[in-house]
């Protein structure tokens, strides 16, 4: 990889996080355009999730990663704190892999 | 961080209150972040060390020199992007589809910092211009768990820079040492963020309308994995607000507490 190619991604990954906080935010500062940027952590986290764990090759998988997310799932809602809740999720999916 | 004492610009949201009818946030927006908090963040920044370790090992073994990989992971710092450009060199790809493949990724921290905004809109624009290169899954998530702006803003820090220091850290150990350290998936490590970003999207879901985009965003990304590139299902999911702004308008008392970054 040269270090064009290298400094080009930096600077183009570094002006997509400047756009949404320098320059798009801040055109949101009331009204609706402000509870739908609220609103967006909502909308991708859970997303996020989904994608990190039934995402395979362009194709969706059930794999280790998901009976982690049940775990997590089930953590969360017994009101487990985060430590547990992750440290439980990658306890449970290293098992099925290890088992599996 | 600063703040607190400072005396603090108007507000140009009134979120403090000062407008009739509004919801006055003072009280949460000037709790700082709870101590187990951070403790958590530290949590969350070593998984990504190991992750950096990772990273360091593919990336000198897809050919990238030393410098190359740790100048990437200071610069670039989205694991899912770098991941990417190694992935597809690693495996004889073009330049191209390495590059595209990691800007798909990256494009989601555009909509992480429009929500991130209105928590930074007070600070400075070379403040705001440093925070950028910070605004990343992690921060973006434990910043908007917290129930008020200063929370918000102290933890997005917090998580930045832990998460900076424990990716770059474990890119240089990564490169230089190799392989000794193992594959952080036999450790479940790859389960540890969605685990993690399910107890942070929490707080969004006890609004009507952080559920509703909650749920269309994850519909919109689940229909999406078969058929776009890697990437686009997560920045689409942003769309899932719309539904929830047009047809979930909760009352007032049902906001989530991120939208403490939105007075009513």
């Amino acid at each position: 990889m040269s270090w064009w190619a290298l400094l080009g991604l930096a600077a183009a990954a570094y002006g997509l996080k400047a756009v949404g906080l320098v320059v798009l935010g801040p055109r949101a500062v009331e009204g609706p355009a402000l509870r739908l940027a609220a609103l967006l952590p909502a909308a991708l986290l859970p997303a996020l999730v989904v994608v990190n764990t039934f995402a395979g090759d362009r194709r969706l998988v059930l794999d280790a990663r998901a009976v982690g997310l049940a775990v997590a799932v089930l953590a969360t809602w017994r009101r487990a704190p985060f430590v547990v809740v992750v440290g439980l999720a990658a306890g449970a999916t290293a098992l099925v892999r290890a088992v599996g | 961080m600063d703040d607190g004492a400072s005396p603090r610009p108007v507000d140009p949201r009134g979120s403090d209150g000062a407008r009739p009818g509004r919801h006055a946030d003072a009280g949460p927006d000037d709790e700082p972040l709870a101590a187990k908090v951070r403790k958590d963040i530290w949590v969350l920044g070593a998984a990504v060390g190991v992750f950096g370790v990772s990273f360091g090992v593919l990336a000198t073994t897809a050919g990238l020199s030393l410098a190359q990989a740790c100048v990437m992971s200071v610069l670039v710092f989205t694991g899912a992007s770098q991941f990417a450009v190694i992935g597809v060199l690693g495996t004889g790809g073009s330049l191209v589809s390495a590059l595209g493949s990691a800007l798909l990724l990256a494009a989601r921290n555009a909509a992480y910092g429009v929500a991130m905004a209105p928590t930074l809109s007070r600070r400075s624009l070379g403040r705001r211009l440093l925070a950028a290169q910070l605004v990343i899954d992690e921060s973006t998530a434990m910043a908007t768990a917290q129930p008020g702006r200063r929370a918000r803003e102290q933890a997005f820090w917090a998580t930045g820079v832990a998460v900076f220091v424990c990716w770059n850290v474990g890119t240089v150990l990564g490169a230089v040492a190799g392989d000794a350290v193992g594959d952080p998936e036999a450790l479940g490590l790859d389960a540890a963020f969605p685990a993690g970003f399910v107890a942070l999207a929490v707080p969004h879901l006890r609004s009507r309308q952080g559920r509703v985009a909650a749920v269309c965003g994850t519909a919109i990304a689940l229909a999406l994995i078969p058929l776009a590139p890697a990437g686009v299902p997560i920045v689409a999911a942003a769309l899932g607000v719309v539904p929830a702004v047009l047809f979930a308008g909760g009352p007032p008392s049902e906001r989530a507490p991120s939208a403490g970054a939105a007075p009513r």
